[in-house]
């Protein structure tokens, strides 16, 4: 796939392994963001808080997509089984601690990610995306039938989390859920920053490049994307965690097609093969999804084909890919 | 035993509308290479201009079907030259992303123009009521779809094996850049093959509209489907689509009778099993 940010790599061949000063900087934008959105909407960090549990999603599915390659539009199944085991334990066996319900949501993603990562690395190209699209029906359907303990097209409800650290209640204006969101992104962050740097995560891009040369000089390509998969499972169940805990609800639409092909157009909208580019797209496309359906829900789905194609057409490096490439230009002009 | 009969019948008959569909994407996804998920949009506009000319205009259902398909030629034509033009040799993601883009616009347009309700082709009174065939009574509409979908395969067949046009098909569905350099005019065979896949999908629509009915999120409740046909037949494969197809409709019906409570759950467990087992589609050959 061509749409690496070509940057990135050159960055990484010229040795920059520590953690390096556009990470701070990085780092610093998120989390300015994160203070500017609590003083602009006030009454609205439920949204806020949602669009955090989503970037999670995104960032899971470019270490996938973005950094190995693997196509994939079932890769809500991830999100949805962080969202329900972090539920199920709240709801049906009273663990009520927010990071009892974060480690069992991170373990069941990472299990869900393994599961998925076994099938649809099977196959390549068409039935790859098949077998994911599959998946997600499965898992949904599943979902579905087992309403004694999901709740079903009802959802899940009875999500109970207690006081992080026994002080602070999360309350009707979502202002703990917030932080707690806040918090998390920025350490996944970091330790994402530091695997796409490793050696590992070296290894995954150039598996995505050429899987028949790897191999030929000895690393197993399947081994290491399986491992990838557990990871992005791992970070996506995160987000369904966070989800669970924040709206105390979870519904069938955290397993559904729709919102593996949104994550997936979140993505290529902030552009793939970079976590920049994963935060950018949510953020973009989340506000933006905020607006124009409160208008009118069927003109967004207009909306949202229009965008996609011009992003295909106009800025195949997405958003954040062609502002990257730009400075980079411009730099090299000097 | 009449329950057997009727799944079979059932099975055979949806099956069928299946093949009709999914077919045309099938020869250009391996003529063309592109994954084209925007196809059973056009299915849907085909059943959205029969209804509309059908129940609306009063007119004939024959004739409203040749309206569907050759509408649904004219809407494609402009999207293939300006859009897919574009993706022809792309990275699958690219293509994948290009073609959901179409297709949720079809479906924001259909919502705007039509509105949210279900569509009915209203049938003719041949095909109403049901045929007696000695053992039992079928539907005639079954009957009918299930002929239609005969009369496409061997149609398809002969135009593929038998004449000129399709030697050049196969010529540039195995090398498009060797049957080019013979002379080939390779762009007026994927223009042809185009607008056929889109009018066999606009058939199938109106034909299926019983079986499968038409409603704005059509595009995207069978786009899988439809893929997921194509995928387990191998892509570019009659034969290949036909027996998906009778299998995946076997499947799926039999899964429907008998176990309704699990929905598609069946269907989806033997779509993976089977890509497992044949990763390159029932009847894929070596190089994808």
């Amino acid at each position: 796939m061509s749409m690496t940010t070509t940057n990135d790599l050159i960055a990484e061949t010229q040795g920059k392994r520590r953690f390096g000063a556009s990470d701070l900087i990085g780092l610093g934008v998120i989390l300015a963001l994160a203070v500017v959105g609590y003083f602009l909407f006030p009454t609205n960090l439920a949204l806020l808080t949602r669009i955090i549990a989503i970037a999670l999603l995104v960032l899971s599915l470019d270490l996938v997509t973005g950094y190995c390659g693997v196509a994939t539009l079932g890769h809500a199944a991830l999100f949805g089984a962080g969202a329900y085991a972090a539920g199920i334990v709240s709801a049906h066996y009273g663990i009520n601690d927010p990071f009892a319900m974060l480690a069992f949501g991170i373990a069941a993603g990472a299990v869900a990610g393994l599961i998925c990562g076994a099938v649809i690395l099977r196959a390549h190209g068409l039935p790859q995306l098949v077998l994911s699209i599959a998946l997600i029906h499965l898992f949904h359907e599943f979902a579905n039938k087992a309403s004694s303990w999901t709740g079903g097209s009802d959802g899940l409800s009875g999500i109970a989390p207690s006081a992080l650290f026994g002080l602070y209640e999360f309350d009707l204006w979502g202002r703990t859920a917030y932080v707690f969101g806040v918090v998390l992104l920025v350490l996944v962050f970091f330790v994402l920053r530091l695997i796409v740097r490793s050696p590992f995560g070296m290894l995954c891009r150039a598996i995505k490049e050429d899987p028949i040369r790897i191999r030929s000089m000895g690393a197993s390509p399947k081994a290491a994307l399986m491992k990838m998969y557990v990871i992005s499972g791992a970070v996506a169940g995160v987000g369904g965690a966070l989800n669970a805990i924040s709206t105390q609800v979870v519904g069938l639409d955290s397993l559904s097609f729709t919102m593996s092909a949104e994550s997936l157009v979140m993505l290529v909208l902030g552009g793939t093969g970079s976590l920049f580019g994963a935060l950018t797209g949510t953020i973009v496309f989340m506000f933006f999804e905020d607006v124009v359906s409160a208008a009118n829900p069927f003109h967004w789905l207009t909306m949202v084909g229009a965008l996609l194609i011009a992003v295909v057409l106009f800025a195949p490096k997405g958003l954040y890919g062609t502002a990257a490439a730009f400075v980079a230009r411009r730099r090299e002009a000097k | 035993m009449q329950t057997v009969l009727s799944i079979a019948i059932d099975a055979l008959a949806y099956g069928m509308v299946l093949f009709v569909i999914s077919i045309g994407l099938s020869v250009t996804m391996g003529l063309m290479r592109v994954v084209n998920l925007a196809h059973g949009a056009f299915a849907m506009i085909g059943g959205y201009i029969a209804s509309y000319a059908a129940r609306d205009l009063g007119l004939a259902y024959g004739f409203a079907i040749v309206l569907a398909v050759f509408g649904t030629i004219l809407i494609a034509i402009p999207i293939e030259r300006l859009l897919y033009r574009r993706i022809y040799g792309a990275p699958e993601l690219t293509q994948v992303l290009m073609t959901i883009g179409i297709t949720f616009c079809i479906i924001g347009i259909a919502n705007y123009v039509f509105g949210p309700t279900l569509k009915t082709v209203p049938l003719p009174a041949q095909l109403q009521g049901s045929v007696d065939l000695g053992f039992r009574a079928i539907a005639t509409h079954r009957l009918f779809a299930i002929l239609c979908g005969l009369a496409v395969a061997v149609a398809l067949w002969y135009t593929i094996e038998r004449t000129a046009f399709g030697v050049k098909l196969r010529a540039s569905v195995d090398n498009a850049a060797m049957a080019a350099a013979l002379g080939v005019r390779t762009e007026i065979v994927y223009a042809v093959s185009f607008a056929v896949a889109v009018g066999l999908a606009a058939f199938g629509g109106v034909v299926g509209a019983e079986l499968l009915p038409v409603e704005p999120y059509y595009a995207l409740r069978y786009m899988v489907t439809f893929l997921v046909v194509v995928s387990v037949g191998g892509a570019g494969s009659i034969p290949g689509a036909l027996l998906a197809c009778l299998l995946l409709g076997g499947i799926d019906t039999t899964g429907r009778y008998l176990m309704p409570e699990f929905g598609e759950f069946f269907f989806y467990l033997a779509v993976i099993a089977i890509i497992c087992v044949f990763p390159r589609g029932l009847a894929g050959r070596a190089k994808g």
